[in-house]
């Protein structure tokens, strides 16, 4: 934590990224028929021969671990091994693809057509795809995209059919199956099918996790997975799951491939197809089923204009030199391969560290609007503006010289911003208005967030004709969709806002002081934002470097001093928090005053969101975001992992069982009233 | 044997000396070979043969002091830019190889052009005055034992040959070396040699063949002491051949070439035959767990000892009986075998015998790819029906062995012309890039060879493979002989290279190979080596439970300034991915010092305190100060 080392830092604004290309131009130039029966051959892993979906199933059924998996579980449950086979091929027909050409040429004339109305554009970049062609021909390779959207895996399908790629095979969630036809369809463009939650059952697991490896290890298709396991709903990366981490891995720690090349692919929409769906999801406003019908409905939407879509195909990533000096492959020589056997302490951190760092790539190559610079000032004015009591929001050139600072951090910070530069400021502000209308209001050019909409004119008050938790309700939708646009630019400024917040709350200007409490919040959000485990000196040391670089700090000796101009910097970047911080407050005072002894587990939310809206109506909170089940599972998980909350075996259901006087220090601690946060630390 | 005549024996044994060490013209007899002094305890004994083919004790006067083997033999590109076998000892001796010059620069980028000779003489200058401890020089003159210290004597006996110790000395550098070479005649010469070497605190290196391959001769550059070189090779005496039990009793310093010879003048043969049999001794192997091509007839060095005589600080340790198994404890025989001349030297060993084969035929199946071939060697093993050895070569050494056909010979005009031709006319569906050869060698009773080869074959069939000829077979052996003579061919035209071995289970055998071939490629790419590497291997031995795999390794190094170093990195490179893929440390080379980094990890800190306190209590003063192994 030398000060020296703070300078060590290569520029973020230094990144190298390639350029885009937008595939829809051709396709709006030329017939969508040929596009969709051309030729397509791509090139596969070391010239392997494509093997039929049913060569691929009796290969995993014939396996060296299933036939361990399969005697094993005969042993266990007394059934025939011939019963407990056919029982894995029941299975594996549920599970598998089945990849048919057929059916990739029947998506890419349709999905031309959708996406042509939808979007404005679909950018890709190109170097990117050449480089994944070539890693193809070398290691096995798996695939993986951010993920926002349904669309997700359609797209990279349809782009790699487009460039001519290996069309990936896709490990989609089960309840896809719940819409029979589509999921059908699916299963023919190359998705296969995992039952969410297979605990301990070793037979689903044996066979699937063989599936993939069979799969990855002849190279007969790029294997694709989400690695945050399921659409992120607030635009913030999850955190990574790693159970197809671990398999897809597994290969080359055993040595069964020379290297596994994995590509993360950074899928960033300009606007969500989900965007209200997802507000009120976390809001607890109960969403339709995922069924057919229901996605036909979805038809309306076709009228409506989503912008544009960047997809940026990122370095590939060698496994080998991910593992380099991190795990000692010798571990496996012992016992022999096909058994299986959970993964030492050291796999298990190595792979967790590599879904970080892989997440973080991802992240890194979002390619963010200038809406998500609009709608970060418009949510902290809204905000500000409610605390004041007024209501006009703000003139339209204040807005656009605030965004162009922004615009100007945001780039220095080393953000992948696509403003376009040769447009007038103001022309890029309010066009990003036009698209978001839904969210934002616009009169007399005064811009508010469109709050007010759906109580009607009259606003809040007794005459209202809404309820008011309806109307609480509504207009946390907004705020959770502008939201959800501002987090898109999260991973880019929350280590400096994390410094920002931790020398606010400091009690001194001392170097050790800050990093203290830096370190504090920073393992207190490291559910919420993706924060690599173990990193906290790096973290620091990368937010004080961007931080005295911008000239927002200063370093004298052994203190931090902000600057004249850092001060609007460190205001910007500590709001952005804020409403974390509160939620995590709110949480902490709900288990306080609230919670009995015990809780039961699946309770929590539907009793914090209660005692939460009560908060809101009475006026004692200022964030409608806290009212966010996103935000309130990831402080529950905090407090989890620190210790504060334990769960305990129920008779019937899981139960929470916490640690007030814990968790109310912490709350004091977030709050910076305590005098030091050592001392929490050091209870953690 | 009663049965054989006595024609049929010189029949067999002509046969055999043609076939396998039949390389050598005749004997190359030097004054100085001549014995020195009387080994008075074993006056009374005769040896078994008359004639006996010493290794003179100046050594460089027959091979090479900067390369291997024989003086007379090297490789070289005539002026049409022809490959040449040079001298007569050889099959291959004085024969046009016309395919090498092609193989070697399309597989290396090389250039007939760009040549980087040896130095061709050593400059005394550059060897160091030895370090004499007086007092021991003194007493060994009264033994009348003989001993030297010139320049060339120690040179010849501070190394072995891993690539570093030979490309150092074809640029005429010479580090740290023996100070004093010592040829005992017998065990009680050696008796007194090391209780001398106790006395005055002098460094004892036990010195066979010098074939070593892992830096075990090397002196290790801290030792202070004086360091005497012990060259076994003038106890080479078979003491006694004992016919009803099956045994020999034979000086440790003989070499392999001649202790078959010699025994097969008498009907027997031990069957060990590893690849450096011309030169590396039975003291060697024993020291170094050696391994024989043949072992799975007569097993390996470990299975043919039956009693081992070692000269200690401590002593003499030796068992009391010549039994074929005991339960007596730990088997001390495992103390010795691969002390690789850390405790003491051995210097009579009592080893079991066979009558000669009366047939051997060689053979070779050619498979599709290389996981059948595995797959083939696998079932063959699994089946316990694996013939006296069998080697599965992968494609590129496919072609390198095609690379070597020479132009005309009575022994390979059965072959068919050129490598296209080979697959073309009999191989149709296989492609060249893919397919690979495993060649075969077949030893017993006539009548059983012919079973057992017809069994081998079926299994193969099996596995796609066919049948592709004895020529291809013996062609494939031979390419191991010449190998190293090959090496020093490479190192006139900036190619370096080495080869290193493993074990490993069956289940890894594939993996293995990919990624070790794969690793050193990358490693080169990394490392700047500007064209890509030969990266090439065997599986050359098989077991119940595993197999022996044998990997070459060499580039182009130009444009390299410290090739050596990047040879270096990237062999550690290698076998840390052999390792990380349940690969052993060392099948048959030995640990040395080239791979004492890893011994820990491979034998874990109880074993590695088992070997020491073995080491503290028969040598606490470090007399056998080597320092290989832990
Ligand atoms: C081209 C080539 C092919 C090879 N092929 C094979 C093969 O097929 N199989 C195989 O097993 N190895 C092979 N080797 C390795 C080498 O030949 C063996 O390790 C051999 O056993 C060494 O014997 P040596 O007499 O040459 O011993 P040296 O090289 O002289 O010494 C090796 C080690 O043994 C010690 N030592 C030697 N003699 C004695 C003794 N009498 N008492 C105590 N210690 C002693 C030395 O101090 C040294 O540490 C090959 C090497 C080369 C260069």
């Amino acid at each position: 934590m030398a000060v020296n080392a703070l300078y060590s830092h290569r520029d973020p604004m230094l990144k190298k990224r390639d350029d885009f290309e937008d595939i829809l131009e051709e396709r709006r130039n030329s017939s969508d028929l040929k596009y969709a029966l051309r030729c397509y051959t791509p090139v596969l892993y070391k010239g392997v021969t494509p093997c039929t979906s049913s060569m691929l199933k009796s290969m995993v059924l014939q396996s060296d671990q299933l036939h361990y998996v399969i005697n094993q579980v005969s042993k266990e449950t007394g059934k025939a091994t011939d019963d407990v086979k056919e029982e894995a091929s029941a299975i594996l027909e549920e599970m598998a693809q089945c990849l048919q050409l057929s059916t990739v040429r029947f998506f890419a004339f349709t999905l031309t057509k959708a996406f042509k109305t939808l979007f404005r554009s679909i950018c890709v970049n190109e170097d990117g795809i050449q480089r994944l062609q070539q890693a193809i021909q070398e290691h096995p390779v798996v695939l993986l995209p951010s993920h926002r959207s349904y669309m997700d895996f359609l797209l990279m399908s349809y782009i790699l059919y487009t460039y001519d790629v290996a069309l990936p095979v896709i490990a989609a969630g089960m309840d896809f199956m719940g819409m029979k036809f589509v999921g059908e369809m699916l299963r023919m463009s190359g998705a296969f099918f995992i039952r969410r939650s297979f605990g301990g059952d070793k037979l689903y697991w044996a066979l699937f996790s063989e599936y993939v490896k069979t799969m990855l290890k002849n190279g007969f298709a790029p294997v694709e997975f989400f690695l945050e396991g399921t659409r992120s709903r607030t635009s913030k990366s999850l955190t990574p799951k790693l159970g197809l981490l671990n398999i897809v891995m597994d290969p080359f720690l055993k040595g069964e491939v020379f290297d596994v090349n994995v590509v993360p692919v950074s899928i960033s929409y300009e606007r969500v197809l989900e965007e209200t769906l997802y507000a009120r999801e976390l809001l607890g406003i109960p969403k339709p089923k995922e069924s057919t019908s229901g996605l036909f409905k979805a038809r309306k939407i076709l009228s409506e204009d989503f912008g544009s879509i960047h997809v940026y195909f990122g370095q590939p990533v060698s496994v080998r030199s991910l593992a380099q000096g991190k795990v000692n492959r010798c571990q496996f020589n012992l016992v022999p391969r096909h058994i299986p056997r959970r993964p030492g302490e050291d796999i298990a951190s190595f792979v967790n560290d590599s879904a970080y760092r892989l997440v973080r790539a991802q992240e890194e190559n979002m390619v963010l609007k200038p809406w998500v610079l609009v709608a970060s000032l418009l949510l902290q004015h809204h905000h500000q503006n409610q605390a004041a009591g007024q209501k006009r929001g703000i003139a339209l050139g204040e807005l656009t010289a605030q965004a162009v600072w922004l615009r100007d951090l945001s780039r220095q910070y080393g953000a992948f911003l696509h403003w376009p530069d040769h447009i007038p400021p103001s022309e890029v502000v309010s066009s990003s208005l036009t698209l978001h209308r839904g969210l934002v209001r616009v009169c007399e050019e005064k811009v508010q967030l469109a709050v007010e909409q759906a109580a009607g004119p009259a606003g809040p008050g007794p005459h209202s004709s809404v309820a008011p938790e309806e109307e609480l309700l509504s207009q946390a939708v907004i705020i959770l969709s502008c939201a959800s646009y501002r987090n898109q630019a999260l991973h880019v400024f929350v280590r400096p806002a994390l410094l920002a917040l931790a020398i606010h709350t400091a009690s001194s200007n001392q170097k050790q002081e800050v990093f203290n409490s830096f370190s504090f919040l920073r393992n207190m959000f490291s559910n919420e934002f993706i924060l690599c485990p173990g990193a906290t000196v790096q973290d620091f040391e990368e937010a004080c470097y961007l931080l005295v670089k911008t000239g927002a700090l200063q370093f004298t000796q052994q203190e931090v001093q902000v600057t004249e101009r850092g001060h609007r910097t460190l205001a910007f970047l500590s709001s952005m928090l804020d409403p974390f911080l509160q939620g995590y407050q709110v949480v902490c005072r709900f288990l306080c005053e609230e919670a009995t002894e015990t809780l039961i587990e699946k309770q929590f939310i539907p009793a914090v969101r209660k005692f939460i809206k009560k908060h809101l109506l009475a006026g004692r909170l200022r964030y409608m975001e806290v009212l966010s089940s996103d935000l309130q599972k990831n402080s529950l998980a905090a407090l989890l992992r620190l210790g504060a909350v334990r769960k305990i075996k129920g008779v019937e259901q899981e139960m929470l069982k916490v640690n007030k006087v814990m968790v109310n220090s912490l709350e004091d601690t977030l709050g910076g009233k305590l005098p030091t946060p050592k001392a929490a630390v050091a209870r953690l | 044997m009663a049965s054989n005549s006595s024609s049929d024996r010189q029949r067999i044994a002509q046969q055999r000396l043609r076939i396998i060490a039949g390389h050598l013209q005749g004997p190359v007899d030097s004054d100085s070979t001549i014995l020195a002094a009387e080994c008075k305890a074993q006056g009374s004994k005769t040896d078994v043969s008359s004639e006996r083919k010493t290794m003179p004790r100046r050594r460089q006067e027959i091979l090479k002091w900067n390369g291997w083997g024989y003086s007379d033999t090297r490789f070289l590109f005539n002026k049409k830019g022809q490959a040449e076998f040079t001298g007569k000892r050889y099959r291959l001796s004085g024969m046009i190889i016309p395919a090498l010059q092609n193989w070697f620069e399309g597989t290396f980028g090389a250039s007939m052009q760009h040549k980087s000779p040896a130095m061709p003489i050593l400059t005394s200058s550059a060897v160091q005055p030895p370090t004499l401890n007086e007092a021991f020089v003194d007493e060994l003159k009264s033994t009348g034992i003989p001993f030297s210290h010139d320049a060339e004597d120690r040179v010849f006996r501070g190394h072995g040959h891993c690539l570093h110790e030979v490309f150092a000395l074809r640029e005429g550098k010479v580090g740290r070396v023996p100070d004093i070479v010592v040829w005992p005649n017998c065990h009680n010469d050696v008796v007194k040699i090391v209780e001398l070497a106790c006395k005055h605190n002098v460094c004892l290196i036990p010195y066979g063949g010098g074939t070593s391959v892992s830096s075990a001769l090397e002196c290790p550059p801290e030792e202070t002491r004086c360091i005497v070189s012990l060259d076994t090779s003038q106890m080479n005496r078979i003491l006694w051949i004992d016919e009803k039990n099956l045994t020999a009793h034979v000086e440790a310093g003989i070499v392999g070439q001649e202790l078959e010879r010699l025994l097969n003048e008498s009907g027997y043969c031990t069957g060990h035959e590893p690849d450096s049999m011309e030169f590396s001794s039975l003291g060697g192997w024993v020291a170094t767990r050696a391994s024989g091509m043949k072992k799975n007839i007569y097993g390996n060095i470990e299975d043919l000892v039956v009693h081992v005589k070692m000269v200690t600080p401590q002593g003499v340790i030796e068992k009391g009986c010549q039994c074929p198994r005991m339960s007596t404890g730990p088997d001390i025989h495992h103390f010795i075998m691969g002390s690789e001349g850390t405790l003491g030297v051995v210097t009579e060993v009592t080893m079991k015998i066979r009558p000669m084969p009366e047939y051997q035929k060689y053979g070779s199946v050619v498979f599709p790819n290389f996981e059948q071939g595995v797959a083939c060697l696998r079932e063959v093993a699994k089946q316990r029906c694996a013939p006296a050895s069998i080697r599965l070569m992968d494609n590129e050494q496919f072609k390198f062995g095609h690379a070597l056909k020479p132009q005309v010979s009575s022994i390979f005009t059965s072959f068919l012309d050129g490598l296209k031709k080979f697959y073309i006319t009999k191989f149709k569906g296989f492609d060249p890039d893919r397919l690979c050869v495993a060649t075969l060698l077949f030893e017993g009773d006539r009548e059983k060879v012919l079973q057992h080869e017809k069994q081998v074959y079926d299994i193969a069939a099996k596995f796609g493979g066919l049948a592709a000829g004895e020529d291809n077979g013996q062609r494939g052996y031979m390419l191991t002989f010449v190998i190293a003579y090959l090496r020093d061919l490479g190192m006139d035209y900036y190619v370096i290279g080495e080869s290193f071995e493993t074990s490993v289970p069956w289940d890894r055998v594939l993996d293995i190979c990919w990624n070790v071939k794969a690793r050193i490629i990358q490693e080169c790419k990394d490392k700047g080596v500007q064209f890509s590497p030969l990266s090439t291997c065997r599986v050359t031995q098989t077991y119940d439970a595993g197999a022996c795999v044998y990997f070459y390794f060499a580039f182009n190094y130009r444009g390299l300034s410290d090739p050596v170093h990047v040879y270096e990195q990237v062999e550690h490179a290698a076998r840390e991915e052999i390792l990380a893929n349940g690969g052993s440390l060392s099948h048959h080379h030995g640990v040395g010092k080239l791979r004492k980094e890893w011994m820990r990890e491979t034998i874990s800190d109880v074993g590695m305190g088992m070997l020491k306190s073995v080491k503290n209590y028969v040598d606490p003063k470090n007399i056998f100060g080597n320092r290989n192994l832990i």
